[in-house]
């Protein structure tokens, strides 16, 4: 029994340290919080390395949108790079995910391809702009995590969409 | 402390057992069914030299199919009432089978006089013809000594006091279902002139909770929807299955570490590889109709090209080279030559290619989109996703021409056929909602009907004729 009790101390230990030093989560990420920048609390806001921090640096422009069938970085896309590229430089420790996404009126293995391309086109302009590479990781989910439900053409617009996630 | 010791159980698993985290209990590996004489055989074999007496639509045919027989009720580990009950079942699975596919309204054993085991080689044709029976399917089912079950079917032109066809077959007790799809494929076969397709199963992704946190399991059935099972928990996102030809494996898309990556299930084992070792994300898995080859899609830096691998393993080859997307792809039933999507000239269409990715050229000029190209097992027509603006199922022949479109929904995608060529399954999603089930229609656009799945359904994939 005791030397039970010490396995789990030292088991509880090395729990919390490869916790704190895994870089990949295990489980997928979580469903992003798009564009709203989280109000914070008077206890002085989220800290550095949590999505809270960066969606209110970056002032909500942690997602991109596309228009149908594309996957060009436009003005309006450009904008919300740079600042999210401002926020990297500004803190070098941090690595992100890009995840792209497709609407529901495409074929779903022809989304997944196409999320892929949203997903580094964003990655290729955050690089473009001096980030380096290995700071970026993408991932497609194609058509399968919508964050708008209608079946209409603003719905679709909202979920043609590139979200940068800060990964701890 | 267990929590502990689980928790600790999680983070140093290997990689492979991570990637096995998804998995459900194995299901049971079928084994192959056996065909046996049948009383009579030596005759003339009832082949398609004898003419059918009926003239005229197959849902107009009278055709009867009482009970099948057993020579004694004896206890079977098929089911929980002995054999007696099991040869009603058995004519109950071979009535829906005939039924459900809209090509007959044949009359079951409910409705029907019982015959007894002599009377199904000698029906008692007068009755029968009373009746108003033309066509009769008899049979009888009787325990081996080692358990396994023994099933007759025969199927008489009562018109003509004449034997159309007959065969036999030995299951496990556990498979009888089976022979019930032989039987009905013989009887469809004789009648039709076409090749047999019940005896087979479909795997496809079960479909719960809301559109926008959706859980997408991977599942499989008979092609009449029974024996259903999941083969994953739903922990991960689960896309787009293929059968392996030979029905022991499954390949399928799952996000299980985080990534879109395609996996290759082991059905007799239950455990599961990766179909490359890459980082990149693959997708859309396909065999070759030999079952030596896999297709898979892969995008590298955003770009998605098709690749090719030995279903062994090795190294992969790159069949396409083109700035688009080129995804997905399906052999021609001879594995010579395949037909892939590409967005190459601006947006989605249907390309061909030699198999080892010379001579690709563009066949599809409709107008609209044209995506996810299924070579039909005879060979003789490609089905496709067609998107004129909504999604709508059609097929074309080989070389582009002879469009012809089967379907309306509002998104209906994702063709699959069945193994002998006549009728192909789809899924179709509803507005809004975004929920989804699998519907099939015949290659002349008729019959459309939804298939019963517990939950939700999309992706389906039919695999050939069982072993």
């Amino acid at each position: 029994m005791n030397s039970r009790i010490a396995a789990a101390i030292v088991l509880s230990a090395t729990v919390s340290l490869a916790a704190c030093k895994s870089p990949a989560p295990e489980q997928l990420p979580p469903e992003p919080g798009v564009s709203q920048p989280t109000t914070g609390g008077n206890t002085g806001g989220p800290g550095v390395g949590t999505q809270e921090h960066f969606v209110r640096a970056v002032n909500g422009q942690n997602v991109i949108y596309f228009d149908t069938d594309r996957y060009n970085i436009d003005t309006a896309d450009a904008a919300a790079l740079q600042t999210q590229a401002q926020y990297m430089s500004q803190y070098p420790n941090i690595t992100v995910t890009i995840e792209g996404h497709a609407d529901e009126r495409g074929t779903r293995e022809y989304n997944l391809a196409l999320g892929e391309r949203r997903a580094n086109a964003a990655k290729n302009y955050l690089v473009s702009l001096g980030i380096a590479a290995n700071r970026i990781r993408t991932v497609s989910y194609g058509e399968e995590r919508p964050v708008a439900t209608a079946s209409t053409p603003e719905a679709w617009a909202k979920n043609r969409r590139a979200v940068t996630v800060v990964v701890n | 402390m267990r929590f502990l010791l689980a928790s600790l159980a999680l983070l140093i698993a290997s990689p492979v057992l991570a990637q096995n985290e998804d998995l459900g209990t194995a299901p049971p590996v079928g084994g192959e069914v056996e065909t046996v004489p049948t009383p009579g055989d030596g005759d003339e074999d009832g082949g398609l030299s004898v003419n059918v007496s009926f003239e005229g639509s197959l849902d107009d045919l009278q055709l009867a199919i009482p009970a099948f027989a057993a020579e004694r009720d004896v206890a079977t580990a098929a089911n929980a009432q002995g054999t007696a009950a099991l040869g009603a079942e058995l004519a109950r699975v071979i009535t829906a089978d005939l039924q459900n596919n809209g090509l007959f309204a044949p009359t079951g054993p409910d409705a029907l006089p019982k015959p007894n085991y002599p009377q199904i080689t000698d029906p008692v044709w007068n009755m029968w013809r009373m009746r108003g029976a033309e066509m009769l399917v008899q049979g009888y089912v009787r325990p081996r000594a080692d358990g396994k079950l023994v099933v007759g079917c025969y199927l008489y032109d009562v018109a003509l006091n004449d034997e159309l066809a007959r065969s036999g077959w030995v299951v496990p007790p556990s498979d009888w279902r089976r022979a019930a799809h032989k039987c009905a494929d013989l009887v469809y076969s004789r009648l039709t002139g076409e090749s047999p397709f019940f005896d087979s199963r479909i795997a496809y992704i079960a479909e719960t909770g809301p559109k926008d946190n959706r859980t997408k399991r991977l599942a499989i059935m008979d092609s009449d929807g029974a024996n259903h099972r999941f083969i994953t928990t739903g922990r991960a996102t689960a896309l787009t299955p293929r059968y392996s030809p030979d029905y022991r494996k499954l390949m399928y898309l799952s996000y299980v570490d985080g990534n879109p990556r395609i996996y290759i299930y082991d059905i007799g084992t239950g455990r599961q590889t990766l179909v490359t070792e890459s980082s990149n994300p693959t997708f859309a898995p396909r065999w070759s109709p030999d079952g030596r080859w896999v297709l898979y899609s892969m995008a590298v830096n955003g770009n998605t090209d098709i690749y090719r691998v030995s279903a062994n393993g090795g190294p992969s080859e790159r069949l396409t080279d083109a700035p688009g997307i080129d995804v997905g792809g399906s052999y021609s039933p001879d594995g010579t030559r395949i037909v892939f999507e590409s967005d190459r000239s601006g947006a989605q269409q249907i390309y061909m290619m030699n198999a080892d990715g010379s001579n690709q050229r563009r066949i599809t000029f409709f107008g609209g989109r044209a995506a996810t190209p299924e070579w039909s097992p005879r060979g003789d027509q490609i089905a496709f996703t067609y998107i004129p603006g909504d999604f709508n199922i059609a097929t074309m022949s080989p070389d582009g021409k002879n469009f012809r479109k089967l379907t309306d929904g509002w998104q209906d995608e994702a063709p699959t056929w069945a193994p002998n060529g006549r009728i192909l399954q789809f899924f179709r999603t509803e507005r809004n909602t975004g929920r989804t089930a699998i519907y099939q229609v015949d290659l002349t656009g008729e019959n459309l009907r939804r298939l019963p799945t517990p939950v939700d359904a999309s992706d389906p994939a039919w695999g050939p004729i069982l072993p």
